[in-house]
């Protein structure tokens, strides 16, 4: 395949930043999105230029790193899956592909593709935990018994990979699917009810404070989720920030 | 002449070393740790749950990352499982016999204390991760769920889908939240060690590169510990994450910390084969889907052409026809080998021309049995009678996909075939180090007050790493082991106060970080680093892969170096260094690589038996019931390899730490 692609690139955080077109050929189809970048950079060094920034690691959909917005879509074409994980099937040859930063006020590019996702570490550390010490003098793990639904619902919840489309993809760049995974986890484990109020409250204060839009439940998110994160974690999060501040 | 002292503690049984040693260990007072700094260098599964106790015990802790949170450390890929001798299945588990099997699996060459210890406080790490909120898998009655993995008998993986590695470092990451929170740890994201820094004989700290800003920082501490991970990207191509790398273990070696089997490198047996040139890296299926896979390839060679040529398919060829190889050799264990017997009996399979796919590196790995097997055992527990065929591959579908669906759909994604419908395609590929930094029962490397935790250190898994067990490694390393040896350290610490970075030793590492970079940014080469990357990557798989023999290891040493001449010649690295600058940090990493490298190739060569994960061509078993089997040499090669740096790689000077069985007789690893 020949394809012409347009890329962002902005040389540090306070650049303005522009988009530059580029040609790649000789594609298969079998290459992942990134190791089809990877021939672009090859390219671009071999010429004397600099290669394009982004982020990326366990190339397998699950570390979260990887954060390219697609032709306007976080994560390209495609359901359920990570820039890693896009093959170059989704394409034919001649298309012109568009590759921008995840955008968002709590995400600022730190250079081309790179952005500065530590605003969601900053909420998980609001509140993201159960309060245990580590020292391994726990009870037995099986002298809670916890119902197989809820701990499949935890771990749903729980398999959030923190990667940040649903922010990038959302008109108001609210980071209610991500929060309201992470809440749901605890929310559902009996282990994390002691503090369950003071969590939400926390979290909720946190995520508004690292300036993330609010929530219209348009359900963009939930498109473009790859690990499938269901609304129903908005949802939870609301009710339990309700139960919690009725409380307070 | 260095002297290896494995700290031991001798005179006492071995099933009360570790809490005998507990008791007598110097500690360190509450009041006392405030005053006390420690750094870990990553945060992985290793470094996330050593930073969070250490500051939870109440020292200071500095943690250090190269990505831009704690939660994408390459821990965050494991699938499988985690082990533990928790007996919940009462299947006759006891820590003897995971510390049984794991001293077998590993084939007699690693520590028998340490192994030991690991199967004790492995119980510990469930109930740890249950209270931290991790969601393990449950059954019906809302107790945890088991499975097994390769290379034992027992039923003792605890697991989270195929997320477990997701799911338990997320654990430890919420422990460090917690912590940062009480300011008790400072995290550094996005930054990488380049070096230690060593005073008056110590580690005192280390030099970190800012990876946003390139700004080069001082760091010091009273202790350091590296929890770096492995260096499997060696090979270039593995199933480790792209930016995993060996600098920081690299950087403690030249400046006086061992480095033990270099050599022992897992090859898994269940990853995607590769395609194309273009290929950044493999993916990993979980080997726990041998569970319920069956794998083979078919007996005739007019098939396998067939199949290539796209004229047959799997699916059409008999029962009888298939050859079920691992079943054929290893009637006790089957598809349950451990790994490294899986994948020479894969590799035995495609060097004899019976490979199914285009390469002729691929096996399958087939569900269909497992989904009948399944299907009916549902229609049985919903009192469905006369199901039909279809109905029951629907019901069988059903528990696979609870069992492994997410693993189904990443191979979907990958290869675009549905694995539910046609058996996977499969092959070795590496995965796992189980060499790295020497470290004695402290778990210290031989520079004072340096410690190595997790991949990163040598010490638990002999020549070969079953299933489910680098995790609890490191887990237990991190959460229950080191806390504990650091202090008998620190004791003497108490007094010392902040450590100055403001002195030669400092001035000397920053200088020499900065001297190498300076290179790179201004070395005007022909080549890219990834050049220089493949290419080691070549020589490494083809000549110190799964089989080598001395005529290769000796060529791959001299290609190795001239490789490294060239590099030093001829790379380019665009971009500066005062801004973050990718294919910097890329070429720092290929060099450490790049001298590894050779010391693994002589560390291969200097061992002239095959054992676990390395087949030494020279050394086969010629007759009876092992024939065609590795054969391992306990007279000779009973010993931890420990390099010691003289400069050149090829150079390094050998110490042996002699390895004790006392309460294991050594055995021929049998599993037929
Ligand atoms: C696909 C896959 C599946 C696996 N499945 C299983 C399984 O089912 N069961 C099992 O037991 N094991 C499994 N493993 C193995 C296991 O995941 C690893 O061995 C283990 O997670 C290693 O943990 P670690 O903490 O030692 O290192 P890592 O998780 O690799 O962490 C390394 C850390 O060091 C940091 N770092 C590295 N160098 C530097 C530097 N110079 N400066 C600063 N920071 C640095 C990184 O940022 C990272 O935080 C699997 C591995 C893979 C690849
Ligand atoms: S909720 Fe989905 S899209 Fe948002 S961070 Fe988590 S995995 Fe990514
Ligand atoms: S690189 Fe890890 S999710 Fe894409």
């Amino acid at each position: 395949m020949n394809l012409t692609l347009k890329i962002w690139r902005q040389k540090g955080p306070k650049d303005k930043g522009q988009m530059v077109d580029y040609q790649v050929s000789d594609i298969s189809e079998h290459m992942s999105f990134l190791e089809m970048m990877d021939v672009l950079n090859e390219e671009l060094i071999a010429r004397g230029e600099e290669p394009v920034a982004f982020d990326h690691d366990c190339r397998e959909g699950i570390c979260g790193m990887c954060s390219m917005f697609i032709n306007g879509e976080a994560h390209g074409p495609d359901r359920g899956i990570t820039t890693c994980q896009l093959h170059m099937r989704m394409f034919k040859d001649g298309d012109t592909i568009t590759i921008e930063p995840f955008r968002a006020k709590a995400f600022p590019v730190i250079k081309d593709l790179v952005v500065d996702r530590s605003s969601f570490d900053r909420i998980q550390h609001a509140g993201g935990y159960i309060s245990v010490n580590t020292s391994g003098n726990t009870q037995d793990a099986n002298a809670l018994p916890i119902a197989k639904e809820a701990a499949d619902k935890a771990m749903d919840a729980a398999t959030c990979i923190g990667c940040g489309a649903c922010v990038a993809t959302c008109k108001n760049a609210s980071a209610m699917l991500f929060v309201g995974a992470k809440v749901s986890q605890y929310a559902l484990l009996p282990q994390g009810q002691v503090e369950a109020a003071d969590r939400v409250l926390a979290m909720v204060n946190q995520m508004d404070e690292e300036g993330f839009g609010n929530c219209t439940n348009t359900g963009a998110c939930e498109i473009e989720c790859p690990k499938g994160i269901s609304l129903e974690n908005i949802a939870r999060m609301n009710s339990e920030f309700l139960k919690a501040s009725l409380k307070g | 002449m260095a002297i290896l002292d494995s700290k031991v503690p001798q005179g006492v049984p071995l099933k009360d070393k570790w809490t005998t040693y507990k008791d007598k260990i110097n500690l360190v007072n509450p009041a006392n740790k405030r005053l006390i700094d420690v750094i870990v260098v990553g945060t992985g599964l290793a470094g996330g749950s050593a930073s969070a106790t250490l500051a939870e015990l109440g020292y200071n802790v500095k943690a250090f990352a190269y990505q831009d949170s704690p939660r994408r450390a390459h821990s965050i890929a494991a699938q499988g499982g985690i082990n533990a001798a928790k007996n919940y299945q009462g299947d006759g588990d006891s820590f003897y016999r995971l510390f049984y099997d794991t001293v077998k699996g590993g084939d007699y060459r690693s520590r028998e204390a340490n192994v030991y210890r690991l199967a004790e406080v492995s119980a510990n790490i469930i109930d740890q991760c249950v209270a931290q909120g991790v969601p393990f898998a449950r059954d019906y009655g809302g107790l945890l769920d088991n499975r097994s993995f390769g290379g034992v008998l027992v039923s003792r993986t605890f697991y989270a889908k195929g997320q477990t590695g997701q799911q338990l470092l997320l654990g430890a990451y919420s422990a460090m939240n917690r912590q940062i929170a009480r300011g008790k740890i400072e995290m550094f994201n996005r930054h990488e060690m380049l070096d230690i820094v060593i005073v008056d004989g110590k580690a005192r700290g280390i030099i970190a590169r800012n990876l946003v800003t390139g700004e080069i920082e001082r760091h010091s501490a009273h202790a350091v510990v590296i929890a770096s991970g492995g260096y499997g990207n060696v090979y270039f191509l593995s199933t480790n994450a792209m930016g995993s790398n060996a600098t920081a273990a690299w950087k403690i070696h030249k400046k006086g910390a061992f480095f033990a089997n270099p050599c022992y490198t897992q090859i898994h047996p269940t990853c995607i084969p590769r395609s194309g040139d273009y290929q950044s890296k493999l993916t990993l299926m979980s080997e726990s889907l041998r569970n319920d896979g069956r794998i083979w390839v078919p007996k005739k060679m007019e098939d396998v052409l067939a199949i290539r040529e796209g004229k047959l398919k799997p699916t059409q060829i008999e029962e009888e026809d298939r050859d079920y190889y691992l079943e054929r050799r290893y009637p006790a264990f089957g598809n349950l080998v451990p790994r490294d017997v899986a994948s020479r009996a894969a590799k035995e399979r495609c060097d004899a021309g019976y490979g199914v796919n285009a390469t002729g590196e691929a096996v399958y790995l087939d569900f269909k049995s497992a989904i009948e097997r399944y299907g009916k055992e549902q229609a049985k527990i919903q009192g469905i009678s006369n199901a039909s065929k279809e109905r029951i591959t629907e019901l069988g579908e059903k528990i696979v996909e609870a069992k492994y669906g997410n693993l189904f759909q990443m191979y979907e994604k990958i290869v675009d075939e549905d694995p539910y419908k046609t058996p996977m395609m499969i092959y070795p590929a590496t995965h796992y180090t189980m060499g790295g930094i020497w470290v004695d029962y402290n778990l210290m490397t031989t520079i004072p007050g340096c410690y190595a935790i997790g991949e990163a250190n040598f010490s638990d898994h002999g020549a070969n790493r079953l299933g489910a067990s680098a995790l609890m490694q490191g887990l237990a390393d991190g959460y229950f082991v080191l806390p504990y040896t650091i202090g008998d350290y620190l004791a003497d610490d108490i007094r010392t106060g902040k450590i100055s970075t403001d002195t030669k030793e400092f001035d000397e590492a920053e200088k020499s970080v900065r001297e190498r970079i300076d290179f790179f940014i201004n070395n005007k080469g022909e080549h890219s680093v990834d050049y220089y990357h493949k290419k080691l990557g070549k020589i490494m798989w083809e000549k110190c892969g799964m089989s080598r023999n001395e005529e290769g290891l000796k060529t791959a040493m001299s290609e190795i170096k001239a490789l490294r001449e060239d590099f030093w010649k001829n790379v380019t690295v665009p971009g500066g260094k005062d801004e973050m600058n990718p294919e910097l940090e890329k070429a720092g990493r290929v060099a450490d690589f790049l001298e590894l490298g050779e010391l693994f190739a002589k560390d291969a060569l200097e061992r002239n038996e095959s054992c676990g994960g390395h087949f030494r061509e020279e050394s086969v078993e010629l007759d009876g019931m092992q024939k065609g089997e590795a054969k391992r040499d306990d007279e000779n090669y009973a010993y931890v390899a420990a390099w010691e740096y003289k400069g050149e790689p090829g150079d390094a000077v050998l110490h042996k730490e002699e390895l004790e069985f006392k309460d294991i007789e050594l055995k021929q690893r049998s599993y037929k």
